[in-house]
């Protein structure tokens, strides 16, 4: 009787735990090779990107000296970055209970930024910090990702999945419906990619400026007729975790350059 | 001292009770929306039984701001160059599906579907989450539109 009990409760466990399990695995495909070659093309070119921009916006802000300061970015890191752990730039977000849980590339620039060079801690997708976050990652280009999913990201990642599949706004869809299920199909002209986060911030063609994660996230949710979520929210910290761990092994492609 | 923080405290934690009863409450239908009822996959009655027009239809599912039909699926629309494949063409629906089983199909297609990508363009939208202002407690499309789309697709033999 005890034993067909558990049973029944390992069941119902089961079928908790499924539906979020059962998506389709995916091999992981960079929304570069979903790209048209002239675009692929234009990714390529260092000085045809025009997302360098915001490297190079993002180079300055590093090697930035103001008056009375002892420190820049470049003065720990290396005139050109080189002094930056490529591998854990590829590792964001990460976990770190000092910073009060999980941590973005953002969060962790910003921090610095505040507390080792005394200054104003810029805001979550801020422009300046943007161009600082695409000048780091781009330091990392070609690095593949590599976001911890056991550990305490464990339980964080299953939440952030949950949000991946979670119906939205009046559209009410799911990430999970255009990135997975119909991934590779057609929505007008626009080719459904698998929504990989490896290449961001991007170059959006169709905004024609460099974007961010959240900030993509934030589109997505307009288009659902949603109401988004704040950049550098808990939520989209979830979801970028998901996001960046469903692309481990892609290499960074920072600035991408997308639709 | 510790009896004014406490004082001060709870109007907040009043407040925040009271935005938990307000957000267990489900907002007020549309006054003007129309109610239907599915039975086998099918919704038979029109819309507060009005009659559409198969010409504005047309139209609706070619607006990118209306239905937007064409953004997922193939139709006989020739004068539009790119036609979506997120969902069945629909080129011939009519020959395969009655009226009111496309009539569901366009309603709320979760209705035997719960998985389907495709939006439910008349669902009650109380049951819809985090909807931005300005769609909030409102239908995708409104009935008159919904049967415009209905009678458009009911001439694709």
């Amino acid at each position: 009787m005890m034993a067909s009990r558990q049973t029944v409760q390992a069941m119902l466990l089961l079928a908790i735990v499924l539906p979020a399990s059962s998506a389709i695995a995916l091999e992981p495909v960079s929304g570069y090779a979903f790209l048209a070659p002239e675009t692929q093309a234009m990714q390529d070119d260092e000085f045809g990107n025009p997302g360098m921009v915001a490297v190079d916006r993002g180079e300055a802000l590093f090697r930035e000296h103001r008056e009375q300061e002892k420190h820049t970015c470049a003065s720990c890191h290396g005139d050109n970055g080189e002094q930056l752990d490529r591998k854990k730039i590829a590792s964001y977000p990460r976990y770190d209970r000092n910073l009060g849980g999980l941590v973005t590339l953002q969060d962790q620039i910003s921090q610095c930024w505040e507390t080792n060079m005394d200054r104003f801690p810029l805001l979550y997708d801020a422009p300046d910090l943007v161009a600082l976050e695409t000048y780091v990652r781009n330091r990392a280009s070609g690095e593949p990702i590599n976001v911890q999913t056991d550990g305490p990201l464990k339980a964080l990642l299953q939440q952030g999945e949950v949000l991946y599949q979670t119906r939205l706004g009046q559209v009410g869809m799911t990430c999970h419906h255009c990135h997975v299920q119909h991934q590779g199909q057609m929505l007008r002209g626009q080719v459904l990619t698998q929504g990989q986060a490896n290449g961001f911030p991007v170059y959006r063609l169709a905004k024609g400026e460099i974007t961010s994660l959240h900030t993509r996230l934030r589109q997505c949710f307009v288009s659902f007729r949603a109401e988004p979520f704040d950049p550098g929210s808990e939520e989209f910290k979830l979801l970028e975790l998901y996001l960046m761990s469903r692309g481990n092994g892609l290499a960074i492609e920072t600035p991408a350059v997308r639709f | 001292m510790t009896m004014n923080a406490s004082l001060l405290l709870i109007p907040v934690w009043l407040l925040l009770a009271a935005q938990l009863a307000v957000a267990d409450e489900l907002p007020p239908l549309p006054a003007d929306y129309c109610h239907w009822e599915a039975r086998n996959y099918s919704i038979e009655q029109p819309l507060c039984g009005l009659v559409g027009n198969a010409a504005q239809g047309r139209e609706i599912v070619i607006d990118t701001h209306g239905g937007n039909c064409l953004a997922c699926h193939v139709m006989p629309i020739p004068e539009e160059a790119l036609h979506g494949t997120v969902g069945p063409p629909l080129v011939g629906l009519a020959s395969r599906m009655t009226m009111a089983q496309i009539r569901l199909h366009i309603v709320d297609q979760r209705q035997f579907n719960p998985a389907t990508i495709m939006p439910g363009f008349y669902r009650d939208p109380r049951l819809d989450y985090r909807v931005a202002d300005d769609f909030y407690g409102k239908t995708f499309l409104t009935a008159q539109q919904l049967e415009d789309v209905v009678a458009y697709l009911a001439t694709l033999q």
